[in-house]
């Protein structure tokens, strides 16, 4: 072990500790010990959700490129990124799970089916995309670890790209569908609005490609010719949707604002100028667009795609949390948090800031994360062509 | 209370019982709906509305509170699909007491964090151009409620008689009808007593004795008993979507909803406003009856007058 990797080791198993209070805690005093409010129902925590599971919608859109039409530059990727969807699935549903009041009754969502519910929706469609997932890693690994004919290869082959070709409007479904559950709800102005869904496929595109785009930086054997290439392509790809997303944001922000009347132009001047303007501007601006930008356009060589790409990954997460968050934050009627108050709580309250707890339950996800990553890009052929297999080790 | 006595006319014993009724409210709403919502559990069909529907009178000096009383029990006399509870609230008679809060708390036991009628006290204007206006604010009970439809399970919806409830044995705790409301009329159940920060200081243990005597016994609402409790599977209605319910049980009952019985300036009214002929179907016709935010295409059957 060199010293780097023990240090990597150490940080992961202080985040597994951490986590693994913190969802122990979860599990027997349920939400007492988080932070939002009646007034600011959902966090942290939906905002993890939404980012999570846009990050498995972007690497499966990205390996559907390979399956379904047959880009060669990325086949070498094809697997990891049908393996990071899968992960990443995993941590979102469960993050999503911990925030349910009742976890135990989860199931009601398919035994109670309501039409008219867009969370219902999206419930089904995740579900019916994960199933897919799993199929079709079956089929992409299959054939790395038993000895198949080159006949059950091609079967294998067709069945990939049968399942790739149901699973693009599939992600595209669910993933808008998650961005129309925001943009349904009418009485929140500023999730109300109908480039929701289109921003949510964008912003899955941008940030699951790029977490694509750092894993392979970090972690491909062998980083020769063909990995620049690869890197350079995909560098390419992060910085294009990393500016159509700016585009839809500024559609976003400069409507409601252009005028600065209105209940949404005041969440805007929130976002912007608000107690947090960090998140937007240091956060979002400077670290996930101005530095990955130049990054990305000036420099081109793999460590600056790396560190670009895991910038864009990361801070995206402060995208998630700055539509979340603002569409709560301000009272539906004048006065409201003054009428009634909750002195043991204070869940009668617009101001939320997530607690250490909310913190540490999410690091158990992501340190669960991580683990399964560990041991998936240990043990499962994932980073061999798709249909040669020299490249592993 | 309905003793036979030779001396009084049956108008007058009406009028009685009524004003027994009431004067009984809070202890009615802190034991008495206990007893009688036990006695449902056996018979849920049976309720203690009298057979013969009472009288109202045409006497304009009748105080509101038995009109309403009257109008209630007639009310009940018909098929649930043929009713349509409704509120008015009369902005310039309410005080800003709080009453209406205190009782739907004591009601229906709500714990810390959970409110299902506080009164938003607005200052309006510059010193010295200052007024103060008070507004109490239940759930509408909206014709058109955006929350039921938001509901993944189908926990919550609206019964034939327009009150909008909840399902606390299948409400999954989601909170998105929490963010679909645009009255922000409901609150979650996070799990909170009142004892939490208690047993602090000289007096805690008694404090506490006390406090818990009052927070464990369960609430009636929707006619059932419900025992708040945490763990791993909480026991509902922790860890869920609570809300105004117009006291449902206590209409089972023949009783005005709670913030009704208590409110101090007769500012809150109650009835059927599927009857042209009741109190609230009268206000809310008034040329000065308003809803809270039209624009949100909800409909309330909530009424403001102002
Ligand atoms: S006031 Fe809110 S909770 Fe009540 S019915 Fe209307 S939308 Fe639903
Ligand atoms: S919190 Fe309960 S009632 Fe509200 S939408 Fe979720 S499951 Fe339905």
């Amino acid at each position: 072990m060199t010293r780097n990797t023990k240090i990597l080791w150490a940080l992961w198993i202080i985040l597994a500790l951490m986590g693994g209070i913190g969802i122990f805690e979860r599990l027997t005093m349920g939400e007492r010990l988080a932070a939002y409010t009646s007034y600011v129902p959902w966090g942290m925590w939906v905002a993890a959700y939404i980012y999570f599971i846009g990050l498995s919608a972007g690497a499966f859109l990205l390996s559907s490129l390979v399956y379904v039409f047959g880009v060669h530059k990325l086949e070498r990727i094809a697997k990891l990124a049908l393996f990071v969807a899968a992960i990443t699935l995993v941590m979102s549903l469960l993050t999503i799970w911990f925030d349910l009041g009742h976890m135990e009754r989860n199931y009601e969502v398919f035994t109670r089916p309501q039409f008219h519910s867009m969370m219902a929706w999206m419930v089904w469609l995740y579900s019916a995309y994960f199933a897919l997932l799993l199929g079709e890693l079956y089929y992409a690994l299959r054939r790395d670890v038993k000895n198949l004919s080159p006949r059950e290869i091609q079967e294998d082959d067709r069945k990939l790209k049968r399942l790739a070709t149901i699973g693009i409007p599939l992600a595209i479904a669910f993933h808008g569908g998650v961005g129309a559950l925001f943009g349904t709800v009418s009485s929140r102005p500023f999730w109300h609005s109908s480039i929701y869904p289109i921003m949510f496929l964008v912003g899955a595109l941008l940030s699951g490609g790029a977490l694509m785009t750092f894993i392979v930086s970090v972690i491909w054997p062998e980083k020769d010719e063909a990995w620049l290439d690869l890197l350079q392509f995909l560098g390419k790809i992060v910085l294009g949707f990393l500016l159509f997303d700016l585009l839809l944001e500024w559609a976003e922000y400069s409507i409601p604002l252009w005028y600065g009347v209105g209940p949404e132009a005041d969440l805007v001047k929130f976002v912007l100028f608000g107690p947090f303007w960090y998140v937007h501007w240091i956060v979002h601006i400077l670290f996930g667009v101005a530095i990955p930008v130049y990054l990305l356009t000036w420099k081109r060589d793999a460590r600056s795609i790396g560190i670009a790409s895991a910038l864009v990954a990361v801070t995206f997460f402060a995208i998630r949390l700055n539509l979340v968050i603002p569409g709560l934050v301000t009272p539906e009627l004048r006065g409201l948090e003054h009428a009634y108050v909750d002195p043991i709580g204070n869940r009668l309250s617009y101001h939320y800031i997530p607690s250490f707890f909310e913190w540490q339950v999410l690091m158990g996800v992501v340190a669960l994360g991580l683990a399964l990553f560990y041991f998936g890009q240990r043990y499962l052929p994932l980073m061999q062509t798709l249909n040669n297999r020299e490249v592993s080790k | 209370m309905n003793k036979d006595r030779p001396d009084r006319t049956p108008e007058s014993e009406e009028r009685r019982a009524v004003l027994g009724k009431m004067a009984s409210a809070t202890f009615a709403g802190l034991m008495l709906s206990g007893v009688l919502a036990h006695a449902q559990d056996a018979a849920p069909q049976k309720t203690l509305i009298p057979a013969r529907p009472f009288k109202v009178s045409s006497d304009a000096n009748q105080d509101v509170l038995i009109r309403m009383q009257g109008e209630l029990e007639r009310a009940m006399q018909k098929p649930i699909n043929e009713r349509r509870w409704g509120m008015v609230i009369d902005m310039r008679k309410c005080i800003g007491c709080h009453s209406c809060t205190v009782g739907c708390v004591m009601e229906n036991k709500l714990p810390p964090g959970v409110v299902y009628r506080p009164v938003i006290d607005e200052e309006k204007g510059t010193y010295p151009n200052v007024t103060r206006t008070f507004l109490p604010r239940p759930c509408m009970h909206c014709e058109d409620p955006p929350c039921t439809p938001a509901c993944p399970v189908g926990a919550t919806y609206k019964r034939a008689d327009g009150i909008v409830v909840v399902d606390y044995d299948v409400c999954i705790g989601c909170r998105y009808c929490l963010t679909a409301c645009p009255y922000q009329a409901r609150t979650f159940d996070f799990g909170e007593h009142w004892t939490d920060n208690a047993a602090k200081g000289a007096d805690g243990a008694l404090a506490l004795t006390a406090a818990r005597a009052y927070q464990n016994p369960p609430n009636f609402e929707y006619g059932k008993h419900w025992e708040r409790g945490e763990g791993i599977i909480p026991k509902s209605p922790v860890g869920n979507a609570r809300k105004c319910t117009f006291c449902t049980h206590r209409l089972d009952q023949g009783m005005l909803p709670m913030c009704v019985s208590t409110c101090v300036g007769r500012a809150t009214f109650f009835g059927d406003l599927n009857d042209p002929k009741s109190l609230v179907s009268e206000l809310a016709g008034a040329p000065n009856a308003s809803v809270l935010k039209p624009e949100a295409g909800t409909h309330p059957n909530v009424y403001y007058l102002n």
